[in-house]
């Protein structure tokens, strides 16, 4: 058990901070702490021109093998990279999605010509993927999905038919990933196939949803026999591929993730260090206990990221999701108490709210997307305790 | 960067495992418990003997394994999970620590190798009838006389003071206030005008005791290091010992948290186990949720601790005990008590019994939870980091 980084790590740190300081200036400098959760429709043109930027400087999909662009970084230099891009404020990622879900999936389950075909965009930051999982029908329940594949003999392609939700920047991005049924016959996670799909075309398209921030990060996809350019894998493989997805980021963003946390939490200290509200013995014990509860989620992530050769690890990995969802939606509730009165009154009319209003609001939906909290008290009972599995409808 | 058990900290665990299985049934700690000593001499002397666990993380130039707190936090989360009556915790957590963080070398030459063989049992007292934890807590005095020094006070709360051997005492000088002139001081507890008294707990597995010094006379070599200031090294051995009794905490709040797992898995209600049922899963989901959340927190503070008992261990972590100690406590108490708590719950009617042995965890989880500050205590130290500094730390 070791908690320092290796020299060589730390170099990379370095390295890479150093890269950051002379490069997220100037015309990115508007940038910075911009984009994340809560905030992904704001500067999409010049977050989209950041990620050029990254991969003209080497910076994107450093965890890529080699062969096909990437660094092959170890977990500990994605995990060290993850943490300095926050540290500094570093805008969110436009190009998430391709880096970290599509490329690893098609590296894993394309075809050479795929690989060919889509890696580079990705890897130059060129191309922008959004992902097609969730339907209105198919939330928590993502085996529900009722969007169609036909196949289209004379092109030999693919149509979809259907629609998708909680896309968040549907209307920036070139490429989406879409589940969808190729077998009409087939039930829950049988019968699927994993497609992608150009959205610029006439069969695809796309509405913002508003949400209770006022804002709209988020969009409805809706697909009207939209072809396919290619499926990966074979139909009936959907399912495997899509749950292969999920696990490929391997939870090493999420320190990136705490980093972000950690600002928030700096900025509500800060704000009760002004007001008045660190005197108060209530939401001292509050603070201290948001501050605790932060870092004992970084040990946890180390434990989930160190080599898994203990049984014990799964576990860390395990209660995760339910551990940071529910510790920020606390601190969202923190943020508005500390501020007092304060916390009702907006940055602007008719509707601009603050960050920190910005950050509560969007907090409700932590404990709700990439599986609800009562998901995940299913999934860590059945997998994790042993106990018995749900009856499925 | 590695967070995980090395494979000889794993066999140390697989080990105490097998041993405690074996000697701290429930039957074991029962019969232990209803003692006004505590433990069962036998299961001590093979603790001593076949484990020679109290030499764990003494130095070898003591006579000691020369492991470190990472290997000492493995043992307690057994024995939390065991429920182990035992001089243990009082011996090495408070003892070894207080003698390798203030022992002067003649003081360390003359116990260490003494515990390492499981010679001698030790504790740490140093809080008075104010049941306070911090320096206020210390109520004793001292006076300088020409042969050495003269203590007088009441102490509280002694784990297992009624039993030690080896006394390790805070004592102020008088008149002084706060942090500010206290001392530690290392003498037998055969001393002239030493008296002790056993106090009946409501968790029976971990003795307390009082202790009177009514003009007890030592000499100058009974006097620890107190460098800059003795409180500052007694905080330091009062933190290990937090991280200590939070690895005790975390063994506990696993153990709760998988008899009542198995217990819901066999009792059926309404034609089906209880186990199927959303509400005692999703409950059961929280308490794993801890009990992993605790472990991350004892391994990290066990990792502190290593540093700031290691020769040249690394500064940065060595200034994070306090906090490190204190989040580990803050949290592991909670967690221990939520998971106990809910264990009764899952057992129904049979975890109200005596018989079962859910309420002899759910008083170790209070009784750990209040000795040596409960959450709501460590929560204000931290506060108190975040908020009451200029700078605040990330």
């Amino acid at each position: 058990m070791k908690l320092q980084f290796s020299a060589e790590d730390e170099l990379f740190r370095a390295e890479f901070s150093a890269w950051l300081a002379d490069n997220l200036t100037g015309e990115f400098e508007v940038i910075r702490y911009r984009g994340g959760p809560g905030d992904e429709h704001m500067y999409p043109s010049e977050r989209h021109q950041w990620e050029k930027k990254m991969a003209a400087g080497g910076w994107t999909c450093i965890g890529w093998p080699k062969a096909y662009g990437g660094k092959d970084a170890s977990i500990e230099q994605q995990v060290i990279f993850h943490e300095e891009y926050a540290r500094v404020g570093g805008p969110g990622r436009m190009g998430h999605i391709g880096e970290g879900l599509t490329g690893p999936t098609i590296i894993a389950y394309g075809s050479e010509e795929q690989k060919q075909k889509y890696l580079p965009g990705i890897l130059d930051g060129t191309e922008l993927w959004c992902q097609g999982y969730s339907e209105p029908s198919a939330g928590s329940d993502l085996a529900a999905v009722k969007t169609k594949a036909v196949l289209d003999e004379g092109l030999n392609k693919w149509r979809i038919s259907g629609q998708k939700v909680w896309t968040s920047l549907a209307h920036e991005s070139d490429w989406c990933f879409v589940v969808a049924r190729t077998d009409p016959q087939s039930q829950r996670h049988k019968g699927l196939g994993f497609f992608l799909v150009k959205m610029d075309q006439p069969g695809v398209e796309v509405r913002p949803i508003e949400q209770l921030t006022g804002t709209s990060e988020f969009n409805e996809v809706f697909f009207d026999e939209a072809v396919a350019e290619d499926i990966l894998g074979k139909p009936g493989e959907g399912w495997t591929i899509a749950m292969a997805l999920l696990g490929f980021e391997r939870g090493v963003s999420t320190l990136g993730q705490q980093m972000l946390f950690q600002n928030e939490l700096d900025t509500i200290v800060h704000v009760a260090k002004d007001n008045g509200a660190s005197q108060d013995p209530a939401l001292r014990q509050r603070i201290a206990e948001a501050h605790t509860g932060l870092r004992l989620m970084r040990y946890n992530a180390m434990r989930m990221l160190s080599d898994p050769t203990s049984g014990d690890l799964d576990k860390s990995a395990l209660v995760y999701k339910l551990h940071w969802a529910s510790w920020h939606r606390n601190l969202g509730k923190l943020a508005m108490d500390v501020l007092g009165p304060e916390s009702e009154i907006c940055a602007s009319g008719p509707y601009e709210l603050t960050r920190l209003q910005s950050m509560y609001l969007f907090t409700r939906s932590d404990t709700i997307y990439g599986g609800t909290n009562q998901v995940q008290r299913n999934i860590i009972a059945e997998r994790g305790l042993g106990m018995p599995r749900e009856a499925k409808g | 960067m590695d967070f995980a058990l090395t494979e000889e900290q794993e066999m140390i665990r697989e080990s105490a495992e097998n041993f405690l299985a074996d000697v701290s049934t429930s039957a074991a700690v029962r019969e232990a418990m209803q003692t006004e000593q505590g433990y069962d001499q036998q299961v001590w002397r093979r603790i001593c003997e076949e484990m020679v666990w109290p030499a764990i993380h003494i130095p070898e130039i003591y006579g000691g394994m020369g492991l470190g707190y990472v290997e000492l936090a493995v043992l307690l989360e057994k024995m939390g999970k065991y429920l182990l009556c035992s001089p243990y915790f009082s011996t090495v957590c408070l003892g070894v620590n207080a003698l390798l963080i203030a022992g002067t070398k003649q003081q360390k030459g003359d116990y260490l190798p003494k515990i390492a063989e499981g010679q001698l049992t030790a504790t740490l007292a140093y809080t008075g009838i104010n049941g306070r934890w911090d320096a206020h807590g210390v109520q004793a005095t001292y006076q300088k006389t020409d042969a050495g020094y003269l203590l007088n006070g009441q102490f509280r709360f002694v784990p297992d003071g009624h039993t030690a051997e080896l006394l390790i005492v805070a004592a102020r000088e008088e008149g002084s206030q706060g942090e500010q002139g206290v001392a530690l001081f290392a003498l037998s507890a055969e001393v002239q005008g030493v008296t002790r008294q056993w106090l009946p707990t409501m968790d029976q597995t971990r003795k307390q005791a009082e202790i009177n010094f009514a003009a007890v006379s030592v000499d100058d070599s009974a006097l620890m290091i107190n460098a800059d200031s003795g409180w500052s090294k007694l905080s330091s051995i009062i933190q290990l010992a937090q991280v200590a009794i939070a690895a005790e905490q975390m063994g506990g709040a696993q153990q709760t948290l998988d008899m009542a797992v198995d217990y819901t898995q066999e009792r059926e209600q309404f034609g089906r186990k209880i186990a199927s049922y959303q509400a005692i899963k999703h409950k059961a989901a929280d308490m794993m949720l801890k009990a992993e959340v605790a472990r991350s927190a004892v391994y990290f503070a066990a990792c502190v601790g290593q540093e700031v008992l290691a020769e040249q261990g690394d500064a940065e972590l060595i200034d994070d005990l306090p906090q490190a100690a204190s989040m580990a406590k803050a949290y592991c108490s909670d967690a221990f008590f939520f998971n106990a708590g809910n264990g009764i719950q899952f057992f129904g009617g049979v975890g109200f019994t005596w018989e079962y042995d859910c309420h002899l965890y759910f008083k170790r989880a209070k009784s750990t939870e209040t000795f040596l500050g409960n959450a709501s205590y460590h929560r204000e130290l931290i506060a108190k980091q975040l908020l009451d500094t200029d700078g605040g730390l990330s």
